[in-house]
């Protein structure tokens, strides 16, 4: 069927686990699994949570009026217009993953922000896979209305049982008129895992999206290039991505932002360290409209032996009055910063622990306290394996 | 507490640094002056220990222990400290942390707050080290890590470089805090080297003893003030043509 070779996985069923009420009514062991990838297993303080686990949605709960939060399979039924945004700034037959998500059991989140709702609080998704060998198929819409402002946290991740899996995750993102959508995606998987995620966001008018995505953990594969379209006169579009490649990994990463309206924003920022994986750090830029300003900057630092970073930044400007940069810079730690925090009275190991550290740092993403921690945990982990 | 005897530096195979000899006691601040590209900072740095200088022959002892073998991170356990000229951003990593880690952990969080209020640093403490500051900014951010630090020999290569008229009053009560010239002169233990090019920085902070440094030698040591007004008189070229 594929080079993968899906065939060697399980497929698990749809309702194959029972519905819960509140979300403490999780495992202590899968509350662990979901508090890895910052993932924090309350209500108290969330606009909504939603918890897929395998194929099954067993929660999905809003807090807020003008918040609605569904499995997708639930809310297609419920909402024929829903229709419209399925599979429209994707396409099915894009590539082997987006067809064979098309093909098996799919279920996804489906969120809602009604016009001018602005939730003080973020809502939690959770992408949970339990079953050793398996794919878990996933097919998200969240549609942001006008004026509305809403901070998602996504976290993708399994549990101790699961050595070696696929995850497919397919993702269409609507950001209305003067909408705001921030959107942080935290990682954890395993040695043996491969992960697809396939993301498209349009933004309209005024809209705003943020993407920051970290990913520290282990893993086998990934690839992951969301596109981003701005399609109505200042819109704007951020992505921030912190990745850490182990030995053996391979991280394809990325994203694009299409610039199709004038006045409209986008940046992409993105710092890699290979601790002996592979990285391709990916960034597209297409100005297609006057006015528009767009960089692009990937940092990536190779700390151990047979780690590689290919730097792969384009700039495509299809308009002669597009304003569009980039900066790339691959290397080793640069021996000048070692020897100046030496010279503070720090060991040489130690100075290139904090470097690695601070160049993963995320302080600038603004992340909720809860994901800031287990970023920290995870970081403070591999500083203590040494990197 | 600094003696240097006969050193001689090279960098890339070159012989930038020639028959050095130069003593620095307890409490004493030396300027050191000489034109742009002579071996101000290379002296500097091969104190320090920073690498591509390599010492071919004398050496350099401090507080009576021969150094020159010694790793910076030792040496700045040993009491030598430096102030950057250029010193580099180091991303991710925060003022506040680089405070208490230039102080062994040791100094506290209100103390390390009381001292960069006094220096008008308190706002930089949560900034990532260097990054986006001024050229004032980053001489102050250097001497709060020193008086963190608080080295036995402060090096500060060029501590007046890139400040403006603005900035440099402030820049000079840190300096002379780092000097320890608020307290009697008995009392005053820490010594330093002091690189300037233009002199201006002796507005400011007293040294005690002038050098000149020319083509990779010190060839005059004297009265700072008296050696500043000659080299504003006569220029460096006069220097050269000086055998004293």
């Amino acid at each position: 069927m594929s080079q993968v070779g899906f065939e060697k996985f399980i497929v698990p069923d749809e309702d194959e686990y029972k519905k819960i009420e509140t979300i403490e009514e999780l495992t202590e062991e899968d509350k662990e699994s979901l508090a890895k990838a910052g993932i924090v297993p309350e209500d108290k303080d969330k606009a909504g949570n939603f918890v897929q686990m395998d194929q099954s949605v067993v929660y999905n709960k809003s807090f807020i009026d003008g918040v609605e939060i569904l499995g997708i399979r639930e809310a297609l039924k419920k909402y024929d217009w829903l229709w419209d945004y399925y599979w429209k700034i994707l396409e099915k037959d894009k590539d082997e993953y987006t067809q064979l998500s098309d093909q098996l059991p799919t279920d996804g989140y489906f969120i809602r922000v009604r016009k001018g709702v602005r939730p003080p609080f973020p809502i939690q998704s959770c992408l949970y896979l339990k079953k050793d060998n398996a794919i878990q198929s996933v097919h998200s819409i969240v549609i942001v209305e006008e004026g509305a402002h809403v901070m998602i946290n996504s976290g993708c991740t399994l549990s101790n049982l699961v050595k070696e899996g696929v995850h497919i995750g397919i993702s269409e993102f609507y950001v209305g008129k003067n909408a705001y959508l921030e959107f942080t995606m935290v990682h954890s998987w395993a040695d043996e895992f491969i992960t697809r995620p396939r993301t498209a966001i349009r933004v309209e008018e005024g809209g705003r999206f943020v993407s920051n995505y970290i990913s520290l953990g282990p893993v086998k594969s990934i690839e992951s290039y969301p596109t981003a379209y701005l399609v109505g006169k200042e819109a704007s579009a951020y992505f921030n991505s912190i990745l850490y490649a182990p030995p053996g990994s391979l991280l394809d990463v990325g994203g694009r932002i299409v610039f199709k309206a004038e006045k409209t924003k986008g940046e992409i920022i993105s710092r890699t360290v290979s601790g002996g994986g592979k990285v391709i750090a990916r960034g597209h830029l297409v100005g297609d409209a006057p006015k528009i300003k767009a960089h692009l900057e990937c940092d990536g630092l190779i700390i151990k032996e047979g780690g590689i970073i290919h730097a792969v930044p384009e700039l495509e400007g299809r308009n002669p009055d597009v304003e569009m940069s980039h900066e790339a810079a691959v290397g080793k730690i640069a021996e000048e910063e070692i020897e100046y925090l030496m010279a503070r009275g720090i060991s040489r190991e130690e100075a290139i622990s904090l470097i690695i550290r601070g160049f993963l740092d995320t302080s600038s993403m603004n992340l909720p306290p809860r994901t800031q921690l287990e970023v920290n945990m995870a970081l403070k982990q591999l500083e203590e394996k040494g990197f | 507490m600094l003696e240097i005897k006969h050193l001689e530096v090279e960098v890339n195979n070159r012989k930038i640094l020639k028959d050095i000899n130069l003593t620095i006691k307890k409490g004493e601040v030396h300027a050191l002056f000489g034109p742009n590209g002579i071996g101000k900072t290379s002296l500097l740095n091969t104190i320090m220990g920073l690498s591509g200088y390599k010492i071919t022959k004398g050496e350099i002892i401090f507080k009576g222990k021969k150094i020159n073998d010694l790793s910076i991170d030792e040496r700045a356990r040993l009491g030598i400290g430096m102030l950057f000229q250029r010193p580099p951003v180091v991303r991710g990593v925060k003022m506040r942390q680089m405070v208490a880690l230039a102080s062994g952990k040791t100094l506290k969080d209100e103390h390390i707050e009381a001292l960069a209020k006094e220096l008008q640093m308190d706002e930089f403490l949560s900034r990532d080290v260097n990054l986006g500051f001024s050229g004032g900014e980053v001489k102050r951010a250097e001497v709060l890590q020193l008086l963190a630090q608080s080295p036995d020999l402060a090096l500060l290569d060029e501590p007046e470089s890139g400040v403006d008229i603005e900035n440099i009053s402030i820049l000079g009560y840190a300096l002379n805090r780092l000097l320890q010239k608020d307290l009697p002169i008995m009392e005053r233990k820490r010594s330093a080297l002091i690189i300037t090019h233009t002199g201006h920085i002796l507005k400011y902070v007293v040294a005690d003893v002038g050098h000149i440094m020319l083509n990779g030698r010190i060839i005059c040591t004297g009265h700072p003030e008296e050696i500043l007004q000659d080299i504003k008189k006569f220029g460096y070229k006069e220097c050269e043509l000086c055998h004293r």
